[in-house]
């Protein structure tokens, strides 16, 4: 079996832990003054709401090159975050989302 | 204090500590919530795993990549950059720019997890991702503490199980997959972001950062890259919610 690749994984997970584990680590991080820990206190909903918007409305073509994209999953996320919003269950709104995008798709609307 | 701003170090056993009911209550909403993402990662993990294989991967050296680089965008990246011919530096260099933004994760559990022995948090960073985050960050907030059980429960059972096996599962079986978009299950992963960011807004700050967040993700995104809308989102939110005053304050 080829296995030439897991040593590329070696370096890329190496170059990757740092990143996940020196903020983890570091001492003293619980201990920032107040203004930096409000800071970080509002990366959740900021990073969330970032990773959420990207995936959705920017896409790459073969080239990584990104544009604007429209579609079927504007509606089924904001659906999500109505049902989100009202109940305070994300299943029932991720359900939600993904009978909304297989009806348009299916039916060939989007 | 300020009355809107829950305080980030959690107290564990103090006065405002939750009965162990109200923690296990948190912990089964976040099992459930878990569901969709499980649902969501064992789709792409099957696609990652189909792609590895049509790359060239063997089995092993697919699994490889799941278990120690652990990040679904930049292995489907790498696998472009490998059938592209990039050097390893170039892939490794690419790697480390679009999972930059895990820094930010680590920073904001931090002071959840601080208490953890040094061996445990530097596994507990292992598995952190988008996903682990995300359910992480809205359960510590719901119980006002960090909570290694809901920590593991959310990187391990929701994401690194059922990615890995997916993966292998991918790899292995191969062409008989079925599409995951076909079943909608492409819009899982930005609307369980949405949706657990919505959890985390709580006054007005959280709410600007988080609309701050995805209009400068998305409009460097545009401009640049996706990876580096989603970091640039992240730092400048935050930034946009502390300028801003808290309900029933004057600027």
């Amino acid at each position: 079996m080829k296995t030439e690749l897991v040593w590329l994984a070696l370096l890329m997970g190496a170059v990757t832990y740092p990143w996940r584990a020196v903020p983890l680590l570091t001492p003293g991080m619980h201990r920032l003054p107040s203004r930096a820990q409000e800071y970080f206190r509002l990366v959740g909903p900021a990073v969330l709401a970032a990773l959420a918007a990207v995936d959705v409305m920017v896409i790459l073509d073969a080239e990584r090159t990104p544009s604007f994209h429209v579609g079927v999953e504007w509606l089924a996320v904001g659906v999500c975050l109505v049902l989100v919003a009202a109940r305070r269950g994300l299943l029932g709104g991720l359900v939600a989302a993904a009978l909304i995008t297989t009806l348009v798709r299916a039916l060939n609307l989007a | 204090m300020r009355e809107d701003i829950p305080p980030l170090t959690p107290s564990a056993g103090g006065p405002e500590a939750l009965t162990e009911a109200e923690v296990a209550a948190s912990r089964r909403r976040l099992r459930l919530d878990g569901l969709g993402i499980i649902a969501s990662v064992s789709g792409f993990g099957l696609v990652y795993g189909l792609a590895a294989r049509a790359a060239g991967f063997s089995p092993l050296e697919a699994s490889a990549m799941s278990v120690l680089v652990f990040a679904g965008a930049a292995q489907f990246a790498a696998i472009g950059y490998v059938l592209g011919g990039f050097s390893w530096l170039g892939v490794v260099l690419l790697t480390a720019f679009l999972n930059a933004r895990h820094f930010l994760y680590g920073a904001a559990l931090a002071p959840y997890l601080a208490d953890r022995p040094r061996p445990v948090r530097a596994l507990m960073a292992h598995v952190l991702t988008d996903e682990a985050f995300a359910l992480s960050i809205a359960h510590f907030r719901r119980i006002g503490r960090g909570d290694p059980t809901g920590y593991w429960w959310a990187a391990i059972a929701t994401v690194f199980i059922p990615w890995n096996v997916a993966t292998l599962v991918g790899v292995i079986v191969g062409g008989q997959i079925p599409d995951p978009t076909r079943y909608g299950l492409d819009v899982i992963f930005p609307a369980a972001m949405a949706g657990l960011a919505v959890g985390l807004i709580a006054g007005r700050r959280e709410l600007v950062a988080a609309i701050v967040g995805a209009v400068v993700g998305v409009a460097v995104g545009l401009a640049w890259e996706p990876a580096a809308g989603i970091m640039a989102g992240g730092l400048l939110g935050p930034i946009a919610g502390l300028v801003t005053p808290p309900a029933g304050e004057q600027a």
